[in-house]
């Protein structure tokens, strides 16, 4: 699949070129500012392209703008926006609407080839990766309501079910059976007046509608 | 040269003695043009009945109260030319009636009247004394100066001569000594009289003191964003990719043995480290989200990083100063460290709002409370920091909690 990079730092660049080429995507174009990386987006056609968020010449959410332009005229080119610090705003805006191929990370989880490497693929594959600490500093926001109804390990549950995880993924991370998390999930379902869904992104999508972003 | 040594004290009264006599002399010019405005309806010809009179003491004194103004600054000039001593203006009070109204205008008006004319007349005798002294002093050549007739028709005259002359040394000594006397305290009323008010000088200080504290902090401010961003654009994209190539090697070097993968993983592992050190060291001294997303992103992002239940409900229609938003997150930042490390609560919560021109904080937890802000440096730290720019801290800690830290920071509404 080709992909398009765009950031501006030069180290951080060389090491995503280097980790997607890894993970087996054809990078066919990389920038350092928002402007070329549209214009890059309209050339190549990519499958995927990574965003820092904050790029020249503002150096403030240039990224984000590149990205919500790049959903609406290319709906299917992937899109993984990379940040310095967690910001629920632009978060909420990336996922508002469709939210299938859609990442928000934190810069330093590119560190965590391994991870980020399946979030690569994940978000390339139309699929949802969103940073852990943007999941909880959203749900940070909304602690007032049915939310409270959850268990700690139910919360722990749909946390990871935000970030995109899989069941087998959410066993995983929590050290349960597969199962146990199939019944904790219909559970948060219920609880939450959900109905149920078994199609991975929709189980997504209801999650992010109820944290008030999608 | 001993002999010299042994006379500087007694000369001492000589120091300067040529500026204060014409500090003395100017001062009395000053002081006789103004008595002229007095008796100019003195003069011949002048006012006979009571009602005239009055008028004609009451005209010449509104003048010269209404002049006040020029002839400060005329003897301000007269202080700083002739004795080099700077008097500084008091602020202007604006209108007639404001002028009228200000304590400074009737201190001027009391010098103009009544201190200086009382000195100026010392100042007067000061320079007779001078003129006698001067020509007693110097009786010889006066009378060798007259016919020799004279000095036939009084023999003997040497003898009270030299009396004469010692007489007038003393006098032009004594004249010395009271110049510099008169000069000093004319100098020390008119900085009393004419220059601004104590209360007016503590004003201008506190004013200056607190923007020069103003902007030691901005510096500071500035010094800590430059850091930060230095740190971030520097070593901290090194370690990131250091860390990816070492998370590489990892994932691509699947057929090495088992040791040198151990080793890689371990680098890999310590780069992280390194890098997570580095970003919350980062935090601490200006985190960059402050500066572009604000206050209320910043705080949910300490929030999320304390490993216990947090509320925020920040309410923040306008963004406060760069130097009031630091010291909210800092406050907010310590006190959150400080519930997690001694509070054993299970939740905290924080609020954030303007009211007014006062940006509110308050950091509630559920802990067992008993925090002391004399005892640890962390809430010392705090209230001083809150100090920096003239905001109150307060802390209600009972034993068995709840705790609550409230902070207001002025800022412009």
């Amino acid at each position: 699949m080709r992909a398009v990079i765009a950031e501006d730092s030069v180290l951080l660049r060389i090491g995503l070129v280097k980790v997607l080429e890894a993970a087996g995507f054809d990078v066919v174009a990389e920038t350092g500012d928002a402007e070329a990386v549209l214009a890059a987006v309209e050339e190549h056609r990519p499958g995927l392209v990574v965003l820092d968020v904050r790029m020249p010449p503002g150096f403030t959410d240039e990224g984000v703008r590149a990205a919500l332009v790049i959903r609406k005229q290319w709906p299917d080119t992937a899109v993984l926006l990379l940040s310095q610090y967690v910001e629920e705003r632009y978060a909420a805006d990336l996922l508002s609407g469709d939210t299938r191929g859609v990442g928000y990370l934190l810069k330093e989880r590119v560190a965590d080839v391994e991870e980020f490497i399946d979030a690569l693929r994940r978000v390339a594959g139309g699929g949802t990766a969103l940073d852990p600490q943007v999941v909880s500093q959203l749900l940070l926001r909304r602690h007032s309501d049915p939310l409270d109804r959850l268990t700690p390990r139910e919360r722990d549950v749909l946390e990871l079910m935000a970030s995109g995880r899989s069941n087998a993924g959410i066993a995983q991370a929590l050290v349960v059976s597969e199962s146990a998390v199939a019944k904790h999930i219909n559970s948060i379902l219920a609880k939450l007046d959900l109905p149920k869904a078994d199609a991975d992104h929709r189980r997504v999508l209801a999650v992010l509608r109820f944290l008030g972003v999608g | 040269m001993p002999l010299l040594a042994l006379a500087r004290p007694l000369l001492r009264p000589f120091d300067g003695v040529g500026r204060s006599v014409a500090c003395i002399a100017v001062g009395v010019l000053v002081q006789l043009a103004a008595l002229l405005v007095v008796a100019v309806p003195w003069l011949p010809g002048g006012p006979d009945e009571v009602l005239s009179v009055l008028a004609a003491v009451a005209v010449p004194l509104a003048v010269l109260a209404a002049a006040a103004p020029v002839l400060s600054a005329v003897q301000r000039a007269r202080f700083r030319n002739r004795l080099g001593v700077e008097i500084a203006a008091p602020a202007p009070a604006g209108s007639v009636v404001r002028r009228l109204r200000a304590e400074s205008t009737w201190r001027q008006v009391r010098y103009h009247l009544l201190v200086g004319p009382l000195l100026a007349l010392g100042g007067a005798v000061t320079l007779l004394l001078w003129a006698a002294a001067g020509v007693a002093a110097t009786v010889y050549v006066w009378i060798w100066a007259l016919p020799p007739e004279v000095r036939l028709a009084n023999i003997g005259y040497t003898t009270q001569a030299a009396y004469v002359t010692l007489a007038g040394a003393a006098g032009l000594y004594a004249a010395a000594w009271l110049s510099g006397v008169l000069a000093r305290t004319d100098a020390r009323a008119a900085a009393r009289r004419l220059g601004p008010s104590r209360a007016e000088l503590l004003e201008q200080r506190v004013e200056e003191v607190t923007e020069s504290r103003a902007g030691v902090l901005d510096a500071a401010d500035a010094e800590r964003r430059r850091i930060e961003r230095d740190l971030h654009d520097g070593a901290q994209q090194r370690l990131v990719s250091m860390a990816v190539n070492l998370g590489l090697a990892k994932v691509t070097l699947k057929d090495l043995p088992e040791d040198a993968r151990k080793v890689i993983d371990e680098a890999h592992r310590e780069a992280k480290e390194a890098i997570a050190e580095l970003s919350s060291l980062v935090r601490g001294l200006h985190p960059a989200v402050l500066e572009d997303r604000g206050l209320d992103a910043a705080l949910s992002g300490i929030a999320e990083r304390t490993p216990l239940p947090v509320g925020l409900r920040a309410d923040l229609p306008v963004r406060p100063a760069p130097a009031v938003e630091a010291v909210a997150y800092f406050v907010v930042s310590e006190a959150l460290a400080n519930v997690v490390k001694h509070a054993r609560a299970t939740r905290a919560d924080v609020r954030v709002e303007t009211r007014g021109g006062i940006l509110l904080v308050v950091v509630t937890d559920d802990g067992v409370g008993g925090a002391d802000p004399t005892g640890g440096t962390g809430l010392a730290g705090l209230a001083k920091r809150v100090a920096s720019v003239d905001g109150t801290f307060s802390i209600s800690s009972p034993a068995g909690g709840p705790t609550v830290v409230t902070v207001e920071l002025p800022c412009a509404p």
